[in-house]
């Protein structure tokens, strides 16, 4: 009881506090692709640290929602990502929410995010809310299709007994699962805002999405904000190495040997992931807002595909 | 049976209501009456959920059967929801109404409605049945048309009146097909003798276009968006929350009950027409600027969702998957109940805001937030839970919905493989877009700088509106985090329809909701709600230690060019351009026009939205057309000489002794 209560509070822990790094990862390795030096790993915790000294500014005719959003998306960016399973299965609360709710925890968030967005009533707030919920307009149907398509091989919806189900080995290779993970990739790009969908290093006006809609957050708000978007790229690079390579990862708390066995593959998964990401980043050029829903219709179609082909055959 | 008083005593009120309609203390009586049978209704309704079925028969009515009254675990859901919608609008309409310019119009229809409603669902034979839904429809009508004078709303009285008349036939049709020949009217007759294959399939079509018509369902939903608003807010609520749950009533109870067993594709019919309901009608919300016309599309969009799970609760029974077919049933029932709780709370806002600012156009509105605290607090959480967000109640009826979705992809005939996968992505992509609905309503209407001076001196509610938003706004947030206690509470009427139930919940450790094994799926939604709590004051508390400086109020940012006119925002409009760009250019035709005088031309620019409702062209219109075209060919025969009709008399009488003949 108390281990599992424990091992519980390790991932809620070790998630939040690692996910800084991974962003600073990805920094990195864009850096010296681009052939410059870029900046320490570790930079973005010296960002934050930055943003909590500074003093807060709030504009003039914002409410009490843009001052709570911060606090809301970081909570339940960081519930969603406690509830995947990260070095072990099975953890103490892992049941309370299955894969389709941790899709509709980020989707709260989300929905907070856009109205802390038109809270203050300026132009470019509206404008990221406005992208940001066309993108969401798809990307979360993609989501669910790619959650419908793995519940079906697994026939489940719960992260911890999917996860279980492909490391048995009886999976093989399928074409609804490849349908999936190509899917996932897309949704997890557009939903984290990364080149091509967005650009998370971008303040020209007209091309940003996520950054738009945080333009008028500062402070420790900011912070919070932008620690939500760390947090939430690491949940899906988690989710994307739980479903489909779940290798080394223990199927439940409790052998310390197998947990950090768990541990060690789940920091080399999300290497692999960041510099993935990095090098996929660096290699595309960013999209035309109005191309987005072709590249996520795309996604949505492939998660259906893979759908319908389940309902078809349990096979495929 | 005590519930059957509430009706005559309902329409004691309406009586009152019209005897002395312009006297304050009538609506005070009329309001606080219809509050209290309401509330009789709400706990009659939960009491024969566990009671056994209670039958009445009183000597009116048609003479050889009676009115026969019945009130079965279904009815009593559904009774519940009909006194809970009727006490939360009751309850708001006591502030509300004070401002009715013509309560004579409303105060004596209003109890009548409620009345109607409360019938149908008591009613137990096909007469009584009838006659109290052409109560409701009525009743409903009128109060549709009390403020006629204003522009499209006798219009909209007009559809919705030939809409109700149409599906009161369609019923009339389905019920005179269950009686069969020997006119056996009594529920309990039919019961014992289920038609035959064919007529039982023409059975569930006109059922679906009776009841599909007045739920809204997708292509008979032109009338709702155009009259649901039209009435005042309080009826609105209960039209849109409560009347559209009587449809539904209306069709459980022909199509699982009276009807016996169906065929798999029956299935197949409802859940296309489920899921083309859903997302025509959340696409039509997205786009739409009048905030209760929002609020009504929305509204075809909720009936989508319930129809899919009765859909799949059809195709699971029909293949003997009983079990299955509780759970998505629960799911139906669940997601009607939580419809009722959050469309009547947001069509309150609705009216809160009509009456501080004198707009529904969402246009014109904006910031109320800071003029309106408690309403903008209460729409909050509706606009979340319609919009299916953890941990509220919207978000629980639509996760049981997608278990119920994946629950058997081994179904053996290939229309339902491929329909039950559809309507998932439908049910997904609705509930992604009325996500994107509602941040554009509330973010338009409660948030950013007001767009007009209306909005501008907008002043908050008064009491016992912003009590009736509050309740509700509790009870979304209540049965979000206990869902176990809702579905606990609808296996009896589940039990009876589909000879299964779902497991118990509420022994769950920690109430998890688990609907076939905790190893396939569960959901908690107290845990997630106390989770996201906790994260929240863990933060709070590390950020005002972290966190050395304070907060301080400065001109906004906007890119160092913050534009001191309001106009500069982002509107209805252009919130939406993306998705109508997106979603509508092929099947809205949706086009911008954009006029941009030539420099030097001081004449501003102007950008046009055109959309065009494919299904009111494509179907109502060419229909309209026809229709005229009859009248006016066979208006000739208005003029005839009496010779003429003579001959027209004995040609009809030739011909039908010559049908006769051939007949026989």
């Amino acid at each position: 009881m108390i281990y599992a209560l424990l091992a519980q509070l390790v991932q809620m822990t070790v998630i939040l506090a690692l996910s800084p790094l991974l962003t600073g990862l990805v920094r990195k390795v864009k850096a010296r692709l681009q052939r410059r030096r870029g900046a320490s790993l570790i930079q973005p915790y010296r960002d934050l640290l930055r943003l909590f000294g500074k003093e807060t500014l709030v504009a003039e005719n914002a409410s009490w929602l843009f001052r709570a959003a911060p606090y809301f998306i970081f909570a339940a960016s960081w519930v969603a990502a406690a509830l995947i399973p990260t070095y072990a299965a099975n953890l103490m609360f892992s049941w309370s929410g299955d894969l389709i709710a941790i899709t509709a925890l980020l989707g709260s968030a989300r929905f907070a995010l856009a109205l802390a967005g038109m809270d203050i009533g300026t132009s470019f707030g509206g404008i990221g809310s406005s992208r940001e919920m066309m993108i969401s307009s798809l990307a979360e149907p993609a989501m669910l299709m790619i959650v419908f398509t793995v519940a079906l091989v697994a026939g489940s919806t719960q992260l911890s007994t999917i996860a279980e189900f492909m490391l048995n080995g009886t999976v093989g290779l399928r074409v609804s699962l490849a349908m999936g993970l190509v899917a996932l990739l897309i949704v997890a790009i557009a939903e984290n805002g990364r080149i091509p969908v967005d650009n998370p290093a971008t303040h020209l006006e007209l091309t940003m999405v996520h950054e738009a809609m945080v333009l008028e957050y500062s402070g420790h708000h900011l912070a919070l904000i932008e620690l939500a978007a760390s947090l939430k790229l690491m949940l899906y690079l988690s989710m994307i190495a739980c479903v489909f390579s779940p290798m080394g990862m223990a199927s439940g708390p409790g052998v310390p040997l197998n947990d950090a066995i768990g541990f060690g593959a789940w920091l080399v998964k999300m290497t692999i992931g960041g510099i993935g990401l990095a090098v996929a980043e660096t290699a595309v050029a960013k999209m035309r807002v109005f191309r987005v829903p072709n590249f996520l219709g795309a996604a949505l179609m492939l998660g259906l595909l893979g759908v319908l082909l389940l309902f078809v055959s349990r096979g495929m | 049976m005590p519930v059957a008083l509430t009706v005559p005593g309902l329409l004691v009120l309406a009586l009152v209501g019209a005897a002395a309609a312009r006297l304050a203390v009538t609506r005070i009586v009329v309001y606080g009456g219809s509050l209290v049978f309401c509330a009789g209704l709400l706990a009659a309704g939960v009491n024969a959920l566990t009671a056994p079925v209670a039958h009445l028969v009183l000597p009116i009515g048609l003479p050889w059967i009676g009115l026969q009254l019945r009130v079965d675990a279904l009815a009593g859901f559904f009774l519940a929801l009909i006194g809970l919608g009727g006490a939360g609008a009751s309850l708001f309409a006591l502030g509300y109404a004070r401002h009715e310019h013509h309560p004579e119009r409303v105060l004596p229809f209003y109890p009548a409605f409620l009345a109607g409603m409360a019938l149908v669902v008591i009613a137990d034979d096909a007469f009584s049945f009838l006659f109290a839904w052409e109560l409701m429809s009525l009743t409903s009508w009128a109060l549709v048309l009390a403020h006629h004078k204003e522009a499209g709303n006798t219009g909209a009285g007009f559809v919705y009146l030939i809409m109700a008349t149409f599906s009161g036939m369609a019923l009339l049709l389905a019920f005179g097909l269950l009686a069969g020949p020997q006119g056996a009217y009594a529920f309990d007759a039919m019961r014992a003798h289920p038609p035959t294959t064919a007529i039982a399939a023409t059975v569930l079509v006109v059922t679906l276009i009776g009841a599909g018509s007045k739920a809204g369902l997708v292509p008979l939903h032109v009338w709702l968006p155009q009259a649901h608003p039209a009435a005042p807010s309080h009826v609105s609520a209960l039209m849109s929350g409560v009347m559209t749950k009587v449809a539904i009533y209306g069709f459980i109870r022909i199509v699982f009950d009276l009807l016996g067993p169906t065929e798999w594709w029956s299935g197949t019919v409802v859940l296309a027409l489920g899921g083309a309901t859903a997302v025509l009608g959340v696409l039509h919300a997205v786009m739409e600027r009048d905030l209760k016309r929002l609020l009504a599309y929305s509204t075809v969009e909720n009936i989508g969702i319930v129809f899919i799970g009765l859909g799949l609760a059809l195709a699971f029974r029909a293949n003997g998957f009983t079990a299955g077919a509780a759970l998505a049933l629960t799911a139906a029932l669940f997601h009607a109940l939580n419809h009722t709780l959050f469309k009547s709370l947001l069509f309150f806002g609705a009216g809160a805001v009509l009456d501080a600012t004198g707009q529904r156009d969402m246009e014109t509105l904006g910031g109320l937030i800071h003029r309106m605290p408690r309403t903008a607090v209460a729409v909050l959480v509706g606009c979340a839970a319609i919009a299916a967000l953890p941990p509220l109640n919207g978000f629980a009826s639509e996760w049981l919905t997608f278990q119920a979705v994946l629950l058997h992809p081994d179904l053996p005939q290939w229309g339902l493989k491929l329909m039950i996968p559809v309507d998932g992505a439908a049910l997904a992509l609705a509930a992604a877009l009325a996500a994107s609905c509602f941040v554009r309503a509330y973010g338009i209407c409660f948030l950013g700088r007001p767009r007009s001076q209306a909005a501008a001196q907008a002043r908050e509610a008064d009491f016992w509106s912003v009590a009736a938003m509050a309740g509700f706004a509790g009870l979304c947030l209540l049965t979000g985090v206990f869902p176990g206690a809702v579905i606990d509470t609808l296996a009896p009427v589940v039990q009876t329809l589909t000879t299964a139930r779902m497991p118990v919940q509420l022994s769950n450790t920690w109430l998890t909701i688990a609907p076939v094994a905790a190893s396939r799926s569960s959901y908690n939604g107290l845990l997630v709600f106390g989770f996201i709590a906790v994260s929240m004051i863990l933060t709070l508390l590390a950020v005002s230690r972290l966190s050395t400086r304070g907060v301080r109020r400065a001109p906004p940012w906007d890119c160092g060019f913050p534009d001191p006119t309001p106009l500069s925002q982002y509107s209805a409009g252009s919130f939406a351009q993306p998705i109508r760009r997106v979603f509508a250019t092929v099947l809205f035709r949706a086009k911008d026009t954009v006029t941009m005088p030539p420099p030097g031309d001081s004449r501003p620019a102007t950008i046009t939205h055109h959309i065009t409702d494919p299904v009111w062209d494509g179907v109502y219109a060419p229909l309209g057309r026809a229709v005229l075209w009859i009248a006016e060919k066979a208006n000739v025969l208005q003029f005839l000489t009496i010779r003429r009709y003579l001959g027209f008399v004995f040609g009809a009488l030739v011909v039908l002794l010559m049908a006769l003949t051939i007949w026989q």
